[in-house]
């Protein structure tokens, strides 16, 4: 099928874009990427293998509880599974992924050609595999973490946690933060500074406002992971420090502290681009402009400051002053006022709108029934005298996984279908896609639903077994039933996928008549995303008749040249060229990779960390020429 | 067994567990409008075609917007409306429900939280009615109990849902509630906060008697072990002084007084062994001093080497520690 090209891009020289943008062919052209779809791509893909490692896990462990004092894992094995399933989970998989969308996404939806610094973000990318890497292969040797996936000292100290599991753990969080981090400022910077003319802060797409609020929070959040995991728990591991260690005069406390400044803003980072993605095909798919845009950004805005502010309600049963508790009681209380401001918005836009029941809208209405649960649960965990009974039991674990599945993962399957047409250019089967959407809706409800139940009938969480005669025992089995229709909805969900791919009918650049620009890139997009870059004079641009929409003339097309634009009215301010694939940000993270890697068994690898990128960071940014113009 | 927060007895817990009841009705209610209105929707998305020329604005006419964000607007006032009620009730009944000063009169009983046991020591300004036990906490029913909480190890969780809420129980820290029981029973309590390989096996009592049962029960226990009356008894004393339990554990009344391991000078009247894991009975005891980490793997009771012909005096000795 021959590309349709507008009119008005019919004098772009498409032929040289290619050249100019495209990865270089071959294995050394693949390792070498830095187009923002390319390395998206990459994390999507990446992130969902870890998916259904992590998920694998999650079925472990649920035949491992589907009856009292089984014996399928010892408790040992066990331990290090919940783990792995909670570390991989959060920071292998639904962050990564929603960094991954965001990447692919924001540079379409801006009408730009490329993330801001694209030899960052492959760096990135590959910060974030050789932390996954490094934590399954010091898994395969036996280095396996067992102290859950928040480690709290003393239990993940150096006395109670000998091993190397848990150093294997904090340091795979070096890697991830590094990665998260790049990603964040990579974002913002293209969202403030590369967004087509015209397209002020108040015409930006949901979707872009939601990964900017995210990445701020990645920003303020991640640094405190940093002290607990890296400066209290890897110093006080390897170092022989003592700050958390209660016998030297060091506070657990503090590790909780600090790890639940990032931990609770974490869900956020998790959950705020899944809204993003509901406002987005909620848009297109209603046929009208998103109702209440203001209030939308601004509840987004207010759950990334209000995320900041709760997250001492994870230590309600460590017995803190009363004043404070009530403190951190109101403000878990009002981030149900910056969520429900959105669902309200939600339920507007669909009732005045014209609704069609595609697969991704079912995956959208899983996520009003399943979010709203959890949030709802959430409310009730916000109530100190509830939580002290609900805290650390199953009734915990069924909340977070209404709010993670139904908040984010619910989400992130119907954004997937909304946007499989631009990532392979093919329709995805809509009636496979609403068939896994009831096995997995269906599938997610038993598994989690009887374990609101369980944790009230004393059910505590991260236990190996239980002893019968407690009643916990049919709720078990029927959770362990549900979580093998979650494992048939996602086979068919990834049949669906892979058959689509290959067999979908052709989608065309604009298979639902969508809102915001990516819509009107190729599907897939060509390397250089636009022949022109747009020009956008309205908050739904492809929604404005073609005869009104602008372009800009006079890129270069010989260089990789991006527009940057002024950070409120996106003013066009001058061209910036950027850099070519290279190899550097590969052998960059090689050598950080190899010395942090080495360093969790001897100091002196940090020195080679060191060393080794160096000289990656020489190769790197070894003078070329120029690079922006004046204009 | 009752190990649940329904089941509740006790001022704390039954205040608890009604707040529960009025959240749970309220936000259940609260969920299902938002559903029915989001079903609403579902049915009406045929119907909007006719409403609205969506297709050439793509923006409802300025009369149905300006009617949405009414209902919208008052939809959000509400919601912060019953938040903020929400929040003052919650904070209301946690004052009194989960201060951590108990009311006068209290009886003091302080836990220790260790890898995998609950160490308990009843306090008491007369040095002679200091009490040590494990795993089983008896309390008179109606009169307010301040717990005192710290932990050996590593971070533990205090938990009877019966009766209380949780309180952690932190290395370096002490940590304070306090608990009632209204009604005589026995409550099943399990640590709540991962503490390892054994967390899941990590269970204690506690039982609720009446006033002058529950004195009976204090007086009997102050009492150092019962001497052994016959022979066999006698015998399994003497195993014990001279194998490695003494290393651990105390008998008050014989020369074991090492505080490693539970305190066993009335092993014979508690319900369980291993801090829960298994009824007091001569087999299960059997089991657990010739094989304790088939039971319990990873726990820190020792496996020590007793003679087969040894192991049933052993046994009948600290069973007959009433």
């Amino acid at each position: 099928m021959t590309p349709v090209i507008p009119e008005q891009h019919a004098h772009a020289d498409t032929d040289t874009l290619r050249r100019t943008w495209r990865t270089k062919p071959g294995f050394i052209g693949w390792l070498s990427a830095v187009n923002h779809q390319d390395i998206g791509r990459r994390y999507i893909v990446t992130a969902f293998m870890f998916l259904l490692i992590g998920g694998i896990e999650a079925l472990l462990m649920r035949l491992q509880l589907a009856k009292p004092e089984n014996t399928f894992l010892s408790a040992g094995r066990y331990n290090q599974i919940f783990t792995l399933h909670g570390t991989t989970m959060m920071f292998l998989f639904a962050v990564p992924v929603m960094e991954g969308m965001g990447i692919y996404l924001v540079p379409l939806m801006i009408g730009t050609r490329n993330v801001a610094f694209p030899r960052l973000n492959a760096f990135g990318y590959w910060m974030y595999l050789a932390g996954g890497l490094f934590l399954y292969g010091c898994a395969f040797f036996n280095m396996i973490p067992d102290a859950g996936w928040f480690a709290y000292p003393p239990l993940s100290g150096p006395q109670f946690s000998p091993g190397k599991g848990v150093d294997a753990w904090a340091q795979m969080i070096t890697f991830t933060e590094v990665s998260a981090l790049c990603v964040a400022v990579e974002l913002i910077v293209t969202i403030l500074k590369m967004r087509a003319p015209g397209m002020s802060l108040n015409r930006m797409p949901m979707f872009c406002w939601s990964m900017l609020v995210q990445s701020f929070m990645i920003i303020f959040a991640m640094p405190a992971v940093m002290i607990a995991s890296t400066v209290f728990l890897l110093n006080d591991r390897t170092l022989g420090t003592h700050f958390v260690n209660p016998a030297e005069g060091g506070d657990p406390l503090l590790y909780q502290h600090a790890f639940w400044f990032f931990g609770h803003p974490e869900v956020y980072i998790i959950f705020l681009p899944a809204l993003g993605m509901v406002s987005s095909i909620l848009e297109t798919h209603t046929r009208r402009r998103i109702f209440g845009y203001p209030a939308l950004v601004l509840s987004l805005v207010g759950n990334g400051f209000i995320a900041f502010g709760l997250w001492v309600h994870h230590m309600f049963a460590t017995g803190l002053p009363q004043i404070g508790e009530a403190y951190f009681t109101a403000a878990s209380m009002m981030i149900a006022i910056t969520s429900g401001v959105q669902i309200f918005c939600w339920l507007a836009t669909m009732w005045s709108g014209r609704l069609h029941a595609t697969a991704a809208v079912h995956f959208v209405f899983g996520f009003l029934f399943i979010f709203v649960m959890g949030g709802m649960t959430g409310v009730m965990l916000a109530s100190i005298p509830l939580d002290l009974q609900a805290h650390d039991t199953f009734f915990v674990v069924a909340h977070f996984h209404y709010v993670l599945i139904g908040g984010a993962l619910f989400p992130l399957f119907g954004g997937f279908h909304y946007w499989f047409p631009k990532f392979t250019g093919r329709k995805i089967d809509e009636t496979l896609g609403k068939v896994s959407f009831w096995i997995l809706f269906v599938g997610f409800n038993t598994t989690f639903f009887p374990m609101h139940w369980l944790g009230l009938v004393g059910m505590t969480r991260r236990v190996y077994t239980y002893i019968p005669g407690l009643g916990w025992d049919y709720a078990n089995l029927t959770a362990t039933i549900g979580a093998f229709l979650i494992l048939l909805g996602g086979l068919t969900f990834i049949a669906n996928v892979l058959r689509s791919r290959r067999f979908g009918e052709r989608a065309g650049n604009d298979p639902w008549q969508g809102s915001t620009l990516e819509w009107e890139a190729q599907s897939p997009p060509e390397p250089y995303n636009f022949p022109n870059l747009p020009v956008v004079t309205s908050r739904t641009p492809l929604w404005t008749p073609v005869s009104e929409r602008p372009i800009v003339i006079g890129m270069r097309e010989d260089r990789r040249e991006v527009l940057i634009t002024k950070v409120l009215d996106a003013e066009p301010h001058h061209r910036s060229v950027q850099p070519p694939p290279t190899l550097w940000p590969l052998l960059t993270a090689l050598g950080f990779g190899i010395g942090l890697a080495g360093s969790i068994f001897a100091f002196n690898w940090y020195y080679l960390a060191s060393l080794l990128g160096m000289i990656g960071l020489i190769g790197w940014f070894w003078p070329r020429r120029p690079l922006e113009v004046e204009q | 067994m009752t190990q649940s927060v329904w089941h509740a007895s006790g001022y704390n817990a039954a205040q608890i567990r009604e707040l529960a009841i009025f959240f749970g009705l309220l936000l259940t209610a609260i969920f299902l409008i938002v559903e029915v209105v989001a079903l609403l929707v579902l049915r009406r998305r045929h119907r909007g075609i006719q409403q609205e020329p969506l297709e050439a604005s793509h923006q409802p006419g300025s009369g149905t917007e300006s009617k949405l964000r009414t209902v919208v607007g008052i939809s959000t006032a509400v919601t912060v409306l019953i938040l903020f009620g929400l929040t003052i009730l919650s904070v209301s009944v946690g004052k009194a429900v989960t201060a951590s000063v108990a009311p006068a009169g209290s009886l003091k009983v302080e836990v220790t939280g260790k890898q995998w046991w609950w160490a308990v020591r009843y306090a008491s300004d007369d040095a002679s009615r200091v009490l040590l036990t494990a795993n089983e906490i008896h309390i008179p029913v109606g009169r307010p109990i301040a717990m005192k909480g710290e932990a050996e190890d590593v971070i533990h969780s205090f938990w009877v849902p019966s009766l209380q809420g949780k309180r952690d129980l932190i290395p370096g820290r002490t940590t304070q509630e306090w608990l009632q029981a209204s009604q005589p029973g026995e409550y099943r309590g399990q640590c709540a906060e991962f503490c390892g390989l054994q967390h899941a096996h990590m269970a204690f009592w506690v039982i609720a008697e009446p006033a002058d049962q529950f004195q009976a029960w204090f007086d009997h226990q102050l009492q150092p072990a019962v001497e052994p009356t016959d022979e066999e008894t006698q015998r399994g004393r003497a195993i014990f002084l001279r194998s490695a339990c003494s290393l651990c554990h105390a008998i008050r009344g014989t020369d074991a007084a090492a505080q490693v391991g539970p305190d066993l000078t009335h092993f014979g009247s508690r319900r369980t062994i291993a801090a829960g894991t298994l009824p007091n009975n001569k087999g299960n005891l059997a089991g657990w001093i010739a094989d304790p980490q088939t039971i319990k793997p990873g726990t820190h009771m020792a496996t020590v080497a007793i003679q087969s012909a040894e192991m049933q005096p052993l046994i009948d000795y600290l069973e007959s520690l009433k």
